[in-house]
């Protein structure tokens, strides 16, 4: 019998949160593994739905880990942007007044973002407003604008960290839910369904499951429920009618629902803010729908509905605990570190808590020794719409699938896509394919280059068409090969023919 | 730089019959510029027949349609470029494109013909709420998979929309061996021809919902089922009507949408009604130089009047390059009561030899009504016509001598009067 893989570090999630820790651990001498329930990176939890924001850090209440984590986080991305090739861009935020009575909340919230240390906040009047935002409804009053905030694309962020992650020697599994964690003398056994890892310390962070991966290791039992919020995204041609995030003033159930443009220029309108108990639900409702389209109104009426061009609903991993701040920590479990409900602002801070991480893991006994061989740099990515002419020349003679554009809403190329594919922690399904090159994303959703990408996902990975799917397990997209279908389903007649003859 | 004097973008129906009629009428030469691997267009996936009643005097399959054009683009030589995206055209008419062998390179043109077609409006511009499973897909989408990759995109069906490739795929699917179990349709009546209607429901007893539609999608990685629901005068959903249909794949066949996010970077003026670009007599769009034809510049029923729009493309194309711009237009054609949309959107009457044809659709279905053209309070045309519907385009064919009745002022417009 060989000996069992003994890890250093096991991660529980490949969302943000666990991807950043993976790549902070990345810069030491350790064995770190990955261990993700779905397909892909930020396929199913918070890192894929969300406002797509980094947020400036005055809405935290003071003192708290969420307050701390956002400021220090907000500062950390500029450089993790440049190092690993993820645009991101510091439009600053608006929180808008439209009373006398909301002006008083920009004063408080004023106050906190300079308690939290919140660098370029503003308090301005009206015109000002309508300078920074020129399409926001003439009934605004003030806003608070902070400089620091910005937009970025928070699964193709995930993405690039956990690439660089795996470049630098973590590794990653997917498909593989947590089912049973147990300590055994100084090692954890950690078991999905289909294989066992040991790790020397496990690091929870499972996003709307931290919860129960917690409570199955036998720490001190918390609960995380799902805060619900959905999400239209329209058409590039509407991105005009905002530059800066907008917010309006916050109510307890958030930072309310915002008008923003995305890094890729389409305009985002949501969240709404709901706690539900399933956290499966992923549908968006009639209702939902409807509130975020009233309440963005509010804010910009000149959106026109019609060209959404898609929706989704977002689950919060929201905290039960009293304080409802993050749940950093080493638990009563030694070696067992939780990085829990980590709801908003969780993106911004996920830089900070990874190196806050760190920093327990090191206090609980980890060696960390540096690697001289660390690199922080992903392999870059070519994006054919960013190129010159010359550039795209240069690439296309090497590499002539550069010279096939597959999806024509956003222009992307095969050469993207299979890189797509290839690259580490690469895309494996039709969705994957979308987050990390947008083919499919634009304004006809895949439906001309749907069955191309199938095509080349189905080529790359050596597979049939009808073993490709739209996100892993049984998302299939094709469900038969033509005659065949018709074939067995006439044979299944003959049987029964046959048989009642006899 | 490479020099053409017509470049055509699009090598589908409407691009194959601009091209030959160009060549035939002795301008030669002409790039088709196609970014997919063959000529055809979409007409590659319509195996179905009812091509080319108007055209040749029978009845083809969609490719035996494209095949006549593409026989002679041979033929006679024509130059093609495949696998080749336009990535830009200015209003000076330099076009660049890319593709795997030449890279990123560009063409000054004599003149532009845009004949790139149409495409599906995807499920987020309608508005289902519900989850996000596979299984959901436009009706081309399927075509395509269907006829073209030789696999079925489910096995039980429901298909939301009446329009005519829906309707197709409706009976395509079921022949595949596929159940469809209903076609729902928002509307109080169906956005297809009446002859799709019953060669693909009717005769195989798939049921047609009218005024409903689906509320939710369910299925977490693929489709489950589909709650749908009849819809009041309003069309929103009248909940208590509510009802469950398990199926594994939602098809949806709700509108086409003209492709003119090139036509809008080189700056050219678009209807908002019809999507594609505001054109005169000549086809011409605002951009002089640069004509549309076929489904970029509005959707069609039948490919042949799309090949009738590119002959009158390539004509003024030709007459563009040989003797300059035309003079301004300067009578506004207007869509009046009933009436959603009328191309040419504006003509110059002395541009116009002996008639001009113009092609609109009603707002609504209309039995027995006077079909009108007016300018001012004066009656150019009025005509009675048995049927009016929105999934039928209508033509109105005005001589020169009509239209130079028109009040210049008043601009003339086209309505529907009933009773």
């Amino acid at each position: 019998m060989t000996m069992k893989e003994m890890y250093d570090v096991l991660v529980i999630g490949a969302g943000v949160v666990g991807c950043s820790i993976a790549r902070e651990l990345s810069k030491y001498k350790l064995k770190i593994l990955v261990v993700e329930k779905g397909e892909d990176v930020a396929s199913e939890g918070a890192s894929k739905a969300n406002s797509a924001i980094l947020h400036a850090g005055y809405d935290p209440v003071p003192g708290t880990l969420k307050a701390m984590l956002n400021v220090r986080g907000n500062e950390m991305y500029d450089e993790l942007c440049k190092d690993l090739d993820v645009p991101i861009k510091r439009t600053g935020s608006l929180v808008v007044a439209f009373s006398e009575e909301e002006v008083k909340e920009l004063y408080e919230l004023f106050d906190r973002g300079i308690k939290n240390g919140v660098k370029g906040l503003s308090l301005i009047t009206k015109d000002m407003v309508k300078e920074i935002e020129p399409h926001i409804n003439d009934t605004v009053v003030a806003a608070l604008y902070a400089k620091t905030a910005g937009i970025i694309c928070p699964y193709g962020y995930t993405i690039a960290v956990a690439e660089n992650a795996a470049q630098n020697g973590a590794e990653f599994v997917f498909n593989s839910e947590v089912i049973d964690i147990k300590k055994n003398g100084d090692f954890f056994i950690v078991k999905t369904h289909k294989e066992e890892f040991y790790s020397k310390y496990v690091v929870n962070a499972a996003g709307l499951y931290s919860d129960v991966i917690n409570n199955m290791v036998g720490a001190k039992p918390f609960s995380v429920h799902p805060r619900k919020g959905e999400y239209l995204i329209l058409d590039k041609d509407q991105g005009y009618l905002a530059r800066t995030v907008i917010f309006q003033v916050p109510t307890k159930m958030g930072k309310g629902i915002l008008v923003s443009p995305t890094v890729d220029g389409n305009l985002l309108i949501g969240p709404t803010s709901e706690d539900i108990q399933d956290k499966e639900f992923k549908a968006t409702t009639r209702e939902g729908l409807n509130k975020a389209i009233t309440v963005a109104k509010r804010s910009v009426d000149k959106f026109d509905v019609r060209k959404t061009i898609t929706q989704f609903t977002g689950l919060r991993a929201t905290p039960d605990t009293e304080d409802k701040d993050f749940i950093i920590g080493e638990s009563d479990v030694k070696g067992f570190i939780n990085a829990a409900g980590i709801e908003s602002p969780g993106f911004t801070a996920a830089p900070a808590i990874a190196e806050m991480i760190r920093d327990i893991l090191k206090d609980a006994g980890l060696q960390l020794i540096e690697k001289v061989d660390f690199n922080p740099k992903r392999k870059p990515v070519i994006r054919f719409t960013e190129l010159s002419d010359e550039e795209r020349n240069k690439l296309i003679k090497e590499n002539p699938a550069y010279g096939r554009i597959i999806c024509r809403c956003e222009t992307v190329t095969e050469g993207e896509i299979i890189d797509a594919i290839r690259r580490p922690v690469g895309a494996k399904s039709l969705d994957g394919v979308k987050r990390r090159v947008r083919a499919g994303m634009g304004r006809c959703q895949g439906s001309f280059c749907g069955p191309r990408v199938v095509e080349i996902l189905a080529r790359e990975l050596n597979i049939s068409p009808l073993e490709v799917t739209k996100h892993g397990r049984n998302s299939n997209i094709l469900t038969a090969e033509t005659k065949k279908f018709l074939l067995e389903k006439a044979s299944e007649v003959l049987k029964k023919e046959v048989y009642e003859n006899a | 730089m490479l020099n053409y004097d017509i470049v055509i973008i699009g090598g589908g129906p409407a691009g194959l019959g601009a091209a030959v009629e160009a060549y035939e009428k002795g301008v030669k030469n002409i790039v088709i510029i196609e970014r997919d691997k063959y000529l055809g267009g979409i007409l590659e996936q319509c195996i179905h027949n009812g091509f080319g009643l108007q055209e040749f005097k029978e009845e083809l399959t969609g490719p035996e349609y494209a095949q006549r054009f593409i026989d002679k683009v041979e033929e006679y030589g024509i130059n093609v470029m495949l696998e080749t995206m336009v990535l830009e055209i200015t209003p000076d008419r330099i076009v660049k494109a890319v593709n795997s062998k030449e890279g990123v390179f560009t063409i000054k043109a004599g003149a532009i013909i845009l004949a790139m077609g149409c495409r599906e409006r995807p499920r987020g511009a309608i508005m289902i709420p519900g989850t996000r499973p596979a299984g959901i897909l436009t009706a081309g989408t399927a075509q395509r998979y269907v006829n073209m990759e030789g696999y079925l995109p489910g096995k039980e069906i429901v298909i939301l929309g009446s329009g005519d490739v829906g309707l197709i795929m409706a009976r395509r699917l079921t022949l595949e061996g596929a159940k469809v179990k209903a076609v729902v349709e928002l509307m109080p009546y169906s956005s297809g021809l009446t002859r799709n209607i019953v060669q693909c429901l009717e005769d195989f007893n798939i049921p047609l919902l009218l005024s409903h539609t689906v509320i939710e999608i369910h299925g977490k990685d693929r489709v489950e089922g589909v709650t749908i629901a009849k819809v009041d005068e309003n069309r929103e959903p009248i909940m208590e009507t509510a009802q469950y249909i398990s199926c594994d794949t939602l098809i949806l066949s709700v509108g086409l949408i003209p492709e003119n996010e090139l036509s809008q970077k080189a700056g050219i003026e678009l209807d908002p009604i019809t999507g594609g670009p505001i054109v005169n007599e000549m086809l011409e769009t605002s951009v002089p130089g640069i004509f549309a034809c076929g489904n970029v510049l509005q959707v069609h029923d039948l490919v042949d009047n799309v090949t009738a729009e590119a002959r009158l493309a390539a004509n003024s194309a030709i007459r563009f390059i040989r003797e300059g711009e035309f003079g301004k237009s300067n009578i506004a054609v207007k869509a009046g009561n009933g009436i959603r949309y009328v191309v040419p959107q504006k003509i110059n009457v002395d541009n116009i030899e002996k008639r001009i044809k113009f092609r609109m659709r009603p707002v609504n279905v209309y039995n027995n009504a006077m079909l009108a053209v007016k300018s001012g309070d004066k009656y150019l045309l009025r005509q009675k016509r048995q049927r009016l519907t929105p999934g039928e385009m209508i033509d109105v064919n005005l001589s020169k001598d009509i239209l130079k009745n028109a009040n210049l002022e008043e601009g003339i417009v086209f309505l529907v009067e009933e009773g």
